[in-house]
């Protein structure tokens, strides 16, 4: 047996890679990924726990988090493109009507 | 009858009413008419008073008439109620009496005057408020009609408040001069009224008759003390006596009316009044006492050298004041109000004739200007002549006989303020009759003046002579061993003193001596020239300089007291309001302001700020769930 503690660490280390990539990337694009890389790392804790207990409980809900990280790339997949079409850029750093 | 003494107040204030209102459309001679009748019919209100009075039997002679209750805050029951028994009557005979007198005078002295009905309205108001005063029967009302008075005052000190000169400086100025200063005596006023108020419960008269006997003799003394405080600010004494030269800015019937007649009166009136707290503590009356003499003998020593004739008389009254207040001091009450009474009549006549030489020269009152006036104003000069004899104590002029009852208290109950007040009627004989000689004796000082002046007409003049029939007879209300007056205020002051027969033989003969000393030494110093007056005056020659500056009394107040407030009030309006109140409340905009500056930046738009905003606060939450949830 892989000791769950390897799967945690794992995880942990792909949700920062993630969290870094949102925090620090200039490219939407790249951003969106990012989530779903941290959606992804989530994922891998649920099913390491859910081997752990015995539980399938995990296992089940890691659908549920694949179902809400689909629909959410959709929508953030639109909005990239929508915006897109308007100023020709995914620099994220150029999106800043919602400054003082 | 007594029912009907709203009417007493009732004249004054419609006349008031009535000129306020309507006397836009009255010609000045109407108007003045209108006030003069509202103030006489007062007048002969007073006058039933007094005859229903006499009606009763001395022991019934005090009645309250209760219109309402004022003020009623738990234990604390104030009325508006007024008191008829001898003392106020009298006060209100005289203040309506001279006041109607003086009225009168108005009419012809002020007939140039455009702001007429402004004059006559503020004179009605007076003579409301002085009433006010005199006939309340409780310690609030009193004040009520105290500050109405000061204010009379203040807007009658100030009438022509945009004129300015030399001797007074702005005219307003004099007026907040007297406002001001009274200030300082109402507040011993509102002490002493709480003090008696806490201590005994009651602030009516007639139940502080039985009630003062509760009081401890040192509160007593500090509940008179703050009362002589309130006095001395009325009744022009030392400390607070420096408004009233001041207050001479005034029209001529207005310092006549109120700062030698009525207003300056209520300080005695208020110690006659309260004499049931002033009977349990000697130590207050001594002081009194003092703070009379030392103010009669200060004024009388700055009247002998002051050249303007209106300030002589405002000299003179602040020193007879302080006879007054020194024989009410010294439990006197029926002195001090006899002296009170003729007073008011020969004082008035000294104004009134001054105002009469000063309409006839046009505004010109530098004695040093005048002289020979006789010849032309033959019935002011003699009417003068009159009021400056009952001054300075000619025998059988009523002046003698009040001013000799309060030598005679002070020889009984104290020599050294028997030789202060022998040396001050001295003086004032020799003020007195030196005003006398140098106006309208000898040759004219100015011949252009004198070419101009000419007798003044019969509204005045008749005044005139009323005042000083009054001031020859007077003296009979309360002739020595008669004393008629005495008796008459025994139902408010309890039972007089009698003077032993030797003292009051003694008192009368070097009050005669004195007055004609002092005639003689005038004349011989101010008409006839002669060597023996100089040399006899000639230790005191130094004392002239400080004299004139009226022994520097005024600078001194300036130098202790106006100019640190005025510096401190300063310092308020400059610094500490713009910057500590202003900045404080500045501040409290301001940082809440910066602080909203500083919250702004924190939307800047950019979206990996918000991202990690976010982050952040999931860490604090999942920090809390850890270690505290």
């Amino acid at each position: 047996m892989v000791p769950t503690s390897y799967y945690l660490i794992l995880s942990a280390i792909i949700f920062t890679i993630g969290a870094v990539g949102v925090l620090g990337r200039r490219n939407a694009l790249i951003i969106i990924m990012c989530v779903e890389m941290m959606l992804n790392s989530v994922n891998l804790t649920l099913i390491a726990f859910a081997m752990q207990w015995n539980n399938l409980n995990g296992q089940v809900f890691v659908f549920m988090v694949m179902a809400v990280a689909a629909a959410e790339v959709a929508v953030g997949l639109a909005i990239l493109i929508a915006h897109f079409h308007l100023s020709k850029t995914t620099n994220i750093d150029d999106i800043n009507l919602m400054k003082w | 009858m007594f029912e009907s003494v709203w009417l007493l107040f009732a004249l004054p204030a419609f006349g008031a009413l009535i000129i306020l209102f309507a006397g836009q459309w009255m010609s000045q001679k109407v108007v003045g008419w209108v006030a003069s009748a509202a103030v006489a019919a007062a007048f002969l209100m007073s006058v039933l008073l007094f005859f229903s009075l006499t009606a009763l039997p001395a022991e019934e002679r005090s009645i309250t008439i209760t219109w309402w209750q004022w003020m009623t805050i738990g234990d604390f029951h104030v009325p508006a109620a007024v008191l008829i028994d001898p003392l106020s009557v009298t006060m209100a005979m005289v203040v309506t009496g001279v006041g109607a007198l003086i009225h009168i005078y108005s009419i012809g002295y002020m007939d140039h005057e455009p702001r007429y009905q402004r004059f006559f309205f503020y004179l009605n108001f007076f003579i409301l408020a002085m009433l006010t005063l005199v006939m309340s029967n409780n310690f609030l009302g009193m004040f009520v009609g105290w500050e109405g008075v000061g204010l009379a005052s203040f807007l009658l000190i100030g009438f022509w408040f945009d004129k300015k000169d030399e001797m007074y400086g702005w005219y307003a100025d004099c007026g907040k001069k007297a406002f001001i200063v009274n200030r300082i005596g109402d507040f011993g006023m509102i002490l002493a009224m709480i003090m008696v108020w806490s201590t005994l419960g009651t602030v009516v008269f007639t139940e502080l008759n039985e009630a003062a006997h509760h009081l401890a003799p040192a509160t007593a003394t500090i509940i008179c003390l703050l009362l002589l405080l309130g006095a001395t600010g009325k009744s022009a004494q030392i400390p607070l006596y420096v408004w009233l030269p001041d207050a001479m800015a005034g029209p001529t019937p207005v310092s006549a009316l109120i700062h030698a007649a009525t207003m300056v009166t209520a300080g005695v009136y208020m110690i006659i009044r309260t004499n049931m707290l002033w009977h349990l503590t000697t130590d207050a009356g001594l002081v009194t006492a003092w703070i009379g003499m030392l103010t009669a003998l200060l004024a009388a020593s700055i009247a002998i050298v002051q050249t303007d004739l209106k300030k002589i008389l405002a000299y003179s009254t602040v020193s007879q004041l302080g006879f007054m207040i020194a024989a009410a001091g010294l439990a006197a009450y029926g002195a001090a109000l006899f002296h009170l009474v003729t007073h008011a009549f020969f004082k008035a006549l000294l104004f009134l004739a001054a105002g009469s030489v000063m309409h006839a020269t046009h505004g010109i009152l530098d004695i040093n200007r005048l002289g020979g006036l006789r010849a032309k104003m033959p019935t002011t000069y003699r009417t003068f002549l009159i009021g400056a004899a009952a001054l300075a104590g000619i025998p059988l002029m009523s002046g003698f006989f009040s001013k000799d009852a309060i030598l005679v208290v002070e020889l009984e109950k104290n020599i050294a303020l028997y030789l202060v007040g022998a040396v001050t009627a001295l003086l004032t004989a020799i003020y007195s009759f030196r005003a006398v000689f140098v106006t309208f004796h000898g040759q004219p000082r100015d011949q252009h003046v004198y070419d101009h002046v000419h007798e003044s007409p019969g509204v005045m003049t008749i005044p005139l002579w009323i005042l000083a029939v009054l001031s020859v007879v007077a003296g009979v209300i309360n002739l020595p061993f008669v004393l008629t007056l005495d008796r008459w205020l025994e139902p408010v002051i309890g039972e007089h003193e009698k003077i032993p027969l030797v003292l009051e033989l003694l008192g009368i003969t070097i009050s005669i001596v004195i007055a004609v000393l002092g005639v003689l030494i005038a004349r011989s110093l101010y008409l006839t020239n002669e060597p023996w007056a100089r040399r006899l005056t000639q230790p005191f020659s130094s004392l002239r300089k400080p004299a004139e500056q009226k022994w520097y009394v005024d600078e001194a107040y300036t130098f202790i007291v106006v100019s640190p407030i005025k510096a401190a009030s300063g310092w308020f309006a400059r610094v500490f309001d713009p910057r500590v109140i202003d900045g404080a409340v500045n501040s409290v905009g301001g940082v809440l302001s910066d602080a909203g500056e500083a919250v702004r930046k924190l939307q800047n738009g950019a979206i990996p700020a918000y991202a990690l905003s976010i982050f952040l606060g999931v860490v604090v939450v999942m920090i809390y769930f850890i270690f505290a949830g």
